[in-house]
């Protein structure tokens, strides 16, 4: 066997790594070492010379090709503190490089790469845990720019002051602050990120006053029955608690913790105070009190806004249940043309709003190329609350049936009665069989529609599809198509309310 | 009053609400500027106390003053406590004091309500914006806000905080008509709709400007996003009302789904030193919590559906095992599903076998493209064994080997000794960190 002796950085054992490498020396061969652990001293009858890299070879360095996720393997791993992790990398990059196992990184039950993965894992535990109890203590400010001083005093398990250090320069820009630890310390002064050697405890500042006030934090954000110390020490072990101001309250509050329980529970209860006369509250209860409408408050006697009110606490059926809210029709309250849709989607739920959705979207541009102004028209759905069944992490849509149909058929018949409408179209089948028929068929008989409608309205009816569909539609072509024949129905919805209206004012 | 004592009445009264999260949020750094603070990777915890929380956030109340009168919140206007009340700078302040000595990854800001919504929301605000814009902070916020508060408010918020959220408190109608009798279920639902828009175009707006190419320019300064707010997050007090699992997780399911919640956090009902006559002080049901969590997870990213991880009959019908957690229950009940072919079975089979987390079920689907997974490989990977054994098949093991032909004899295996009376939460916050149960 022969040495291999490096400094103990990353670098350092890549540089090697590569030489031997390409000089074909086995990883068996090697034994590495790095001055830390000592261990070279232990077996020195193993141990024949330092290794000379060898020049002769058929291969060079960009004969090889090295996957970058195992060289970020190597850097985290390099940071532990056991020996024997320079030789493992060396293994595993020789398997990877001259073995040909370019997959052996992904696989987990490689006894190399656990080993490897379990030192990764601690390293970053370890940067994870100085992230987390490093505690700076303020020394000064600087006078002239006015940079607030910090220093703290931190003890790592493992080699990381320096991989970790960007992290603190990042978070804590616009402070000075320095990091002292045993084996290398890191300083921040707003311009350069500098690194010099260990030092001892005592060369760490012991206090700072706001420490008391954090303190008084810790001590009160504890809930005493809640006690549960062995969760605490798993994720702040006791070997971190020397260097934490506020571990030294540990002891008394878990000493008092069961009697505080006991206390609480035993102690009387408190009588109800009555609610202070404010203006809010008031409105609150009123709000609170709203009678939940069953059958609809859509008697012809109350106009519109009122009936839009009563709909919000409508629960004639049970979709309000899953729904966040009603969504009642919207638009010109004295339109020529109403457009009825099925129900409400996701984002009508959300927002309150019909036909604002993906499909409202694509409905506003077929409109205007029909040229339809859609603030001119009232907007609504046969179905007032959205449904939906759970579909991934999404809510899909879920057809109503028919006695959600016929419990929200009140109000879409009040809407009717008030906005008075002289031509209807409805978009989709289901809005279509609401409206005229049962047993319509929107794909065979769309367009006007001639015969009488569920709904005794006088005027025009006419059926069209529903963006939505055109949105599901692959075929271009297809898709294409269809645009074209609804653009040309609500054409048609136009010449219908014009031409309504003319005849309105020959009967006048 | 001195801030030490302050900040005392305000923690104490800040104590109940368990979300402490810091992770989620857009990333950024405060490279290149006057300030202080960085976001955007896993969250740290700073420190713990000895309940087992850890401390990630300030979290306080801006004042503990209260018109509403919530029976299980020791803040609600009956109360008998101490009453307290930070100014706006006193906060920023100790916010930043305590976040440059590295105690606290950011801010967690509520507050009882004094005089309405929109009047309390507005200071709320005031402290989230002072620190972002005069003094450049970086670090995580994290805003409660009312449901009545006004839609222009909770835009305002999600400026600057990155998670806003709304405890929904309770998980039925009734219950908090009658334990929270201001607050109403559809209010507090179409408000989290209201957050869900506000992230959401937040996000278009980001994408936009990506798109533009600013970024670029951001960069430099730490890419401060504009738009903070990236998630909501909830809370569920436990044990107060007569509510059972079932109904608990498909209140959740509906939240997560309507109105993408990052978290449903679950509080167990802790005693409070002031309790109400309409709620006397009992001790917390530590593990129905625990297992509320342990299922929340099950239907977050092990595919189980809300309704199959509580019996459907039975004594303890809608409500999870106590004893076992909820997909070894779940898979007890359902045997025959078993066992699994852990070489041929698919993602969605091995989610379910009790004892293998998402992680480890990813492993073994990697490893097994190259080799056969065998028992060995298991131990290598950590797997608990003894949980999964019965489940599982493998080219060295069949169940059938472990005699364990009735229900009885596999629960035997599994439930806790009967000594084993103290619960070890350990295991909840770890599965809660690690997404493992």
């Amino acid at each position: 066997m022969q040495q291999v002796t490096i400094e103990p950085n990353f670098p350092a054992w890549r540089t090697r790594a590569r030489e031997l490498l390409v000089s074909g020396i086995e990883p068996a061969e090697t034994f590495w070492s790095d001055g830390f652990g000592g261990q070279s001293d232990l077996f020195p009858e193993l141990v024949v010379k330092e290794i000379e890299p060898r020049q002769s070879n058929d291969k060079s360095p960009s004969d090889f090709r090295i996957p970058k996720a195992f060289l970020d393997l190597a850097e985290t791993v390099s940071c532990h503190r056991d020996e024997s992790r320079w030789g493992l990398l060396y293994r595993i990059l020789w398997r990877i490089a001259r073995r040909g196992e370019r997959h052996l990184l992904g696989l987990p039950t490689d006894a190399d790469i656990r080993k490897a993965n379990t030192l990764a894992k601690e390293v970053r535990r370890d940067c994870h845990k100085m992230r987390a109890f490093v505690r700076f203590r303020k020394v000064a400010e600087n006078e002239e720019n006015g940079r607030e001083q910090f220093v703290a005093w931190f003890e790592p398990m493992h080699h990381i002051v320096r991989y970790n250090a960007s992290f603190f320069q990042k978070r804590f820009t616009g402070m000075d602050w320095s990091i002292l630890t045993p084996d290398e310390c890191a300083h921040w002064d707003g311009l350069k990120l500098q690194f010099s050697q260990g030092v001892e405890k005592s060369a760490a500042p012991t206090d700072d006053a706001l420490e008391e006030v954090w303190r008084s934090y810790y001590q009160n954000i504890f809930n005493p029955v809640r006690l549960k110390l062995k969760a605490m020490q798993s994720e702040m072990p006791v070997k971190y608690w020397k260097n934490l101001p506020e571990a030294t309250l540990i002891q008394d509050l878990t000493a008092g913790a069961s009697m505080k329980q006991e206390e609480m529970i035993e102690r009387e209860p408190l009588p109800l105070r009555a609610a202070p006369k404010n203006l809010y509250l008031r409105s609150l209860n009123e709000m609170n009190e709203v009678a939940l409408v069953s059958e609809a408050g859509a008697e012809d006697s109350i106009p519109l806004a009122e009936m839009r009110k009563s709909a919000h606490s409508c629960r004639a059926c049970p979709l309000w249940e899953n729904a966040t809210q009603t969504i009642f029709g919207e638009g010109n309250e004295a339109a020529d043309i109403m457009l009825i849709g099925e129900q409400p989607g996701d984002e009508e739920d959300i927002s309150g709003m019909p036909f604002v959705g993906p499909a409202g979207q694509l409905l506003e541009e077929i409109l205007a190329e029909a040229e339809l102004d859609r603030e001119q028209i009232y907007l609504t759905n046969a179905v007032k609350h959205f449904k939906w069944k759970p579909g991934g992490k999404q809510r899909l849509h879920d057809k109503a049936n028919r006695a959600e149909m016929k419990a929200c058929r009140p109000w879409l018949l009040g809407e009717i009665a008030r906005v008075s409408p002289r031509v209807i179209v409805t978009v989709g089948n289901t809005a279509a069989q609401s409206v005229i028929d049962p047993s319509f068929k929107i794909t065979t008989q769309r367009g006007l529609v001639e015969w009488p409608n569920q709904i005794e309205f006088k005027g025009p009816v006419v059926a069209t599809i529903h963006p939505s569909f055109l949105l599901r539609m692959r075929d271009r072509s297809e898709r294409d198509k269809n645009t074209k024949l609804m653009v040309e129905e609500l054409r048609l919805v136009r010449t219908l309310a014009s031409k309504a209206s003319q005849r309105v004012k020959v009967i006048y | 009053m001195d801030l030490k004592v302050k900040l005392g009445i305000l923690a104490d009264a800040a104590k109940y609400d368990a979300s402490c999260s810091s992770s989620g949020a857009k990333r950024r750094d405060s490279s290149g500027s006057k300030g202080v603070g960085s976001a955007g990777g896993t969250g740290i915890c700073h420190s713990y106390t000895p309940d087992g929380r850890c401390i990630s956030l300030l979290k306080i109340l801006l004042t503990n003053v209260c018109i509403y009168d919530c029976h299980y919140c020791i803040n609600r206007r009956s109360s008998d406590v101490r009453r307290a009340r930070f100014s706006v700078e006193e906060v920023v302040q100790l916010t930043l004091d305590f976040y440059k000595r590295n105690y606290i990854e950011g801010l967690f800001l509520s507050s009882g309500i004094v005089r309405d919504a929109d009047f309390t929301m507005e200071e709320v605000i005031r402290v989230a914006r002072e620190l972002r814009e005069t003094h450049h902070f970086r670090g995580y916020i994290h805003l409660k806000t009312i449901p009545e508060a006004s839609q222009e408010l909770i835009e305002e918020a999600g400026k600057y905080a990155d998670r806003i959220s709304i405890n929904i408190e309770l998980p039925s109608e009734e219950g908090i008509k009658a334990l929270a009798p201001e607050k109403d279920l559809r209010r507090t639902q179409q408000a989290m709709g209201g957050i869900r828009s506000r992230i959401e175009s937040g996000r278009e707006e980001q994408k936009d400007r990506t798109k533009r190419g600013r970024p670029s320019r951001t960069k430099a300064a730490g890419g401060v996003p504009k738009v903070y707010a990236s998630g909501q997050s909830t809370q569920m007090i436990v044990g107060v009302d007569r509510s059972n699992d079932e109904l608990i997780l498909r209140r959740s399911d509906h939240l997560y789904r309507s109105y993408r919640l990052k978290r449903v956090y679950y509080s167990a009902f802790s005693p409070i030193p002031a309790s109400s006559v309409v709620l006397p002080a009992k001790a917390p049901p530590l593990i129905r919590e625990h297992r509320l969590y342990q299922a929340d997870w099950l239907l977050r990213f092990y595919g189980f559906q809300v309704g199959e991880l509580t019996p459907t009959d039975g004594p303890e019908q809608g409500n999870l095992d106590l004893d076992l957690d909820p997909k070894l229950a779940w898979a007890l009940r359902f045997r025959d599903w078993f066992p699994i072919d852990l070489n041929r079975g698919s993602r969605e089979q091995l989610l379910r076998i009790p004892g293998l987390g998402v992680r480890n079920v990813e492993r073994i689907l990697k490893a097994r493209r190259w080799s056969l997974i065998r028992l060995v490989d298991l131990t290598r990977l950590r797997v608990n064994l003894k949980k999964c054994l019965p489940f599982i098949m493998t080219p060295d093991h069949s169940p059938s080997r472990l005699g364990l032909d009735n229900e009885d004899r596999i629960r035997a295996r599994y439930a806790p000794a009967p000594k084993q009376l103290e619960f070890d939460f350990g295991e909840a916050r770890r599965s809660a960190l690690t997404g493992e149960v």
